[in-house]
């Protein structure tokens, strides 16, 4: 195991300290690397992050159960149905068996989770390219991510910041329109990665600049608590939609996407193939909700989600309900509760305590930036600073998911 | 005393034609990778954004001109300079056209028909590294530090390339000047055909040495920034980037006249004939720049010395053997 935990405090003379970002144009964000470089080569490479920090976590006690839901949309920004995912089974969890999800909302939630994880690996895959100066690839990728998120704004209203699962079940209904347009999105996706492919995968010149550039061992990876595609791309088979089904993943036929080498290019490949699976999971999903047919998307247990409108003008009881509800909040039995979900970059989950009140006593995000980000220094030693910016591409890291 | 005049005039047309053409390979290069990458490009600024390059000039024209204070008073503003002018010298011994007569004087249609034209270019295109080194140097900032060491590892390894590659076709043409080169092709075929490694080895190289995609490492906007002219703004990084288009223009009006025979065609030769070949070389730069990554500087480095120069020698060896046998 070779952690470089140390601060090294003697300077070399013979080197040179460059300071890569918070403003730099692959960066990613605001993510700031203090390099010491000797030519182009890296000599060591210390991440300094807290540039994006925005206290989200400390904000949650402050807020209900309800609108913490939109605080999620904002930490990881490219994958924001599946950070709503994360919080909402947290929550749900803290109720226990009171609160159950109609199938139809269990469904359409692997679906939209799935669909912000080719949102989230297609800004990927056109970052990747522009960075390594491919810059048709990034135009490309961004026309699908259009389209996606064309679907989301007419979902929810928002084109990033979506909050459309909450916990209890979701926002509202798919309706047939949506799905239609959702599955012509789908259909299209595999030929357009077949052209994203044709561009990168046997390029030879892509194929230089990252088979065997920032090689991740899998013991070191275990170590760093890497997870998501990074991990599995070290030859890690562990995929937490089929290590621990959430969300009722052990209905759907996926591959869990396993690479061998651990470098940028095996990187690259299982999020492509990720991408492709994806597809076949929104497929089946397409499939069941279409069996099960329109119909709830909330729990009946009106402590969790709202009564419908129509009650509201003839039941006394939907009406005290709605009135806690939007006056007090949710209100979780105390406890505490985790659920892990695979995001587009790994493991995540919220960590909520609560006290039995309308607000939560504590929020913790394990977001999988942060974790995936820490082997920068280890794999980006001895490296050139061209791969190093192929190094910070592989490892996708959201600040917005680092910083909290 | 009309000689003369008639030189001022040429070179003095030369450089506006250069300026213009440059202004309008920005404009022919956004529209064109914008189609490929599904966008539309310039297209408000006049017809179809034909006055996005007049736009842009006077933008660049009236911005404040800031120095930063670790640059050297001294080279911080030359570097541009030279570098643009290393970019306009060189294209003077282009022939545009056969020479035409007016007013009982004989005019060629090139600045100046030197016996030694290929040297002249080779020598005005090194002039150029000059420009990005030490501008690279001068800015006193670490990005453009870096910009410049590449700069100069990569312009000074491809010069040796765009030589090597040139050598074959003087001893095809027995000749150094470049308007002999275009008679030599119009009595045998274009020499693209004698010459295909050549060609090869002369394009990649040409590419290089022109910092455009995908050897464009001295200012991989990903890596360092802006690289050599990080630093520079305003007309001062307008000198930068006029220089540049001005070597792609060189650098096409080269390969047309050298491997496709120039103006030279096999009916209506003139200078409409260079213009289109030119255009095929110039569309091929923005194509590469649109479909392919960049290189790493090692690997560019490898490429150069370990598969390229090789291949020059030897495509120089069997050239003269071919010649020698075939008396």
């Amino acid at each position: 195991m070779a952690i470089q935990g140390e601060i090294q405090t003697e300077r070399r003379s013979d080197t040179l300290r460059l300071n890569l970002g918070p403003q730099h144009p692959s960066t990613h964000g605001v993510l700031r690397l203090e390099l010491e470089l000797d030519g182009e080569l890296v000599v060591s490479c210390t991440p300094v992050i807290g540039y994006l920090h925005t206290g989200i976590e400390k904000t949650f006690e402050q807020k209900t159960y309800l609108h913490g839901v939109t605080l999620t949309d904002r930490m990881d920004y490219l994958n924001p149905l599946g950070n709503n995912l994360a919080y909402a089974l947290s929550v749900e969890k803290l109720f226990g068996d009171e609160c159950v999800i109609p199938e139809r909302a269990v469904i359409a939630r692997v679906l939209l989770a799935e669909l912000t994880r080719i949102n989230s690996h297609l800004v990927w895959v056109g970052t990747t390219g522009l960075e390594l100066g491919a810059s048709s690839v990034f135009l490309y990728a961004f026309r699908e991510r259009e389209v996606l998120l064309d679907l989301f704004e007419e979902m929810s209203g928002a084109r990033m910041m979506t909050s459309f699962i909450r916990p209890g079940g979701l926002a509202d209904d798919l309706t047939p329109e949506w799905l239609a347009a959702a599955e012509q999105f789908v259909d299209v996706l595999p030929a357009r990665l077949d052209d994203y492919e044709a561009l990168l995968t046997d390029n030879p010149l892509f194929r230089e600049r990252m088979i065997g550039i920032g090689v991740l061992s899998a013991e070191d990876a275990i170590a760093m608590g890497v997870s998501g595609p990074i991990l599995r791309a070290s030859g890690v088979p562990h995929d937490i939609r089929k290590a621990n089904p959430y969300c009722s993943y052990e209905r759907f036929q996926f591959d869990a996407i396993v690479a061998d080498n651990g470098d940028c290019y095996d990187r690259y490949k299982v999020r492509i193939a990720e991408m492709r699976e994806a597809v076949k999971i929104c497929k089946q999903a397409f499939r069941m909700l279409d069996e099960i047919g329109p119909g709830p998307v909330k729990t009946s247990n009106r402590k969790i989600a709202p009564p419908p409108r129509a009650e509201l003008s003839h039941s006394m009881e939907a009406l005290i309900h709605h009135f806690k509800l939007f006056t007090e909040g949710i209100r979780p039995p105390a406890g505490e509760a985790y659920v892990p979900v695979e995001s587009p970059r790994g493991e995540l989950g919220f960590y909520v305590v609560s006290d039995g009140s309308g607000k939560p006593v504590r929020v913790h995000d394990r977001g999988p930036s942060f974790a995936n980000l820490q082997v920068i220094s280890l794999i980006a030693e001895g490296a050139l600073v061209a791969d190093l910016i192929a190094i910070i591409s592989s490892l996708d890291p959201v600040m917005g998911d680092v910083d909290r | 005393m009309a000689e003369l005049t008639i030189d001022v005039v040429r070179s003095l047309v030369i450089i506006l034609a250069l300026m213009t053409g440059m202004a309008y390979m920005t404009w022919f290069e956004r529209r064109v990778i914008s189609r490929l990458q599904v966008r539309i490009g310039p297209n408000k600024v006049g017809w179809f954004g034909l006055l996005q390059p007049l736009a842009d000039a006077i933008k660049l024209f009236f911005k404040e001109d800031v120095v930063p204070s670790t640059a050297d008073r001294l080279l911080y503003p030359i570097a541009p300079a030279i570098a643009l002018f290393a970019a306009l010298a060189a294209f003077a011994v282009v022939p545009l056209g056969p020479t035409i007569s007016a007013g009982g004087l004989e005019i060629p249609l090139q600045v100046a028909d030197l016996p030694v034209g290929l040297l002249y270019l080779l020598a005005a295109s090194s002039l150029g590294v000059y420009g990005l080194v030490i501008g690279g140097w001068s800015s006193g900032s670490k990005y453009s530090l870096l910009g410049g060491l590449r700069a100069a590892a990569q312009l000074v390894s491809y010069e040796l390339i765009l030589g090597l590659s040139l050598v074959g076709v003087v001893i095809v043409s027995g000749s150094l000047s470049l308007g002999q080169i275009v008679e030599a092709q119009a009595r045998s075929v274009p020499f693209i055909l004698l010459q295909p490694v050549g060609f090869v080895l002369f394009m990649i190289a040409a590419i290089a040495e022109t910092n455009r995609a995908p050897f464009d490492l001295p200012e991989a906007e990903t890596e360092l920034v802006a690289g050599y002219h990080t630093e520079y703004g305003g007309m001062r990084f307008a000198m930068f980037f006029i220089a540049e288009y001005v070597n792609m223009i060189t650098v096409s009006a080269v390969a047309s006249t050298i491997f496709l025979g120039g103006w030279w065609a096999p009916f209506f030769p003139g200078p409409h004939w260079l213009f289109i070949k030119m255009l095929l070389f110039l569309f091929l730069y923005v194509w590469l720049r649109a479909t392919l990554p960049r290189l790493r500087y090692d690997q560019l480095m490898r490429l150069s010395w370990g598969v390229l120069l090789p291949l020059g020698l030897v495509n120089i060896a069997v050239t003269a053997l071919v010649v020698v046998l075939l008396g």
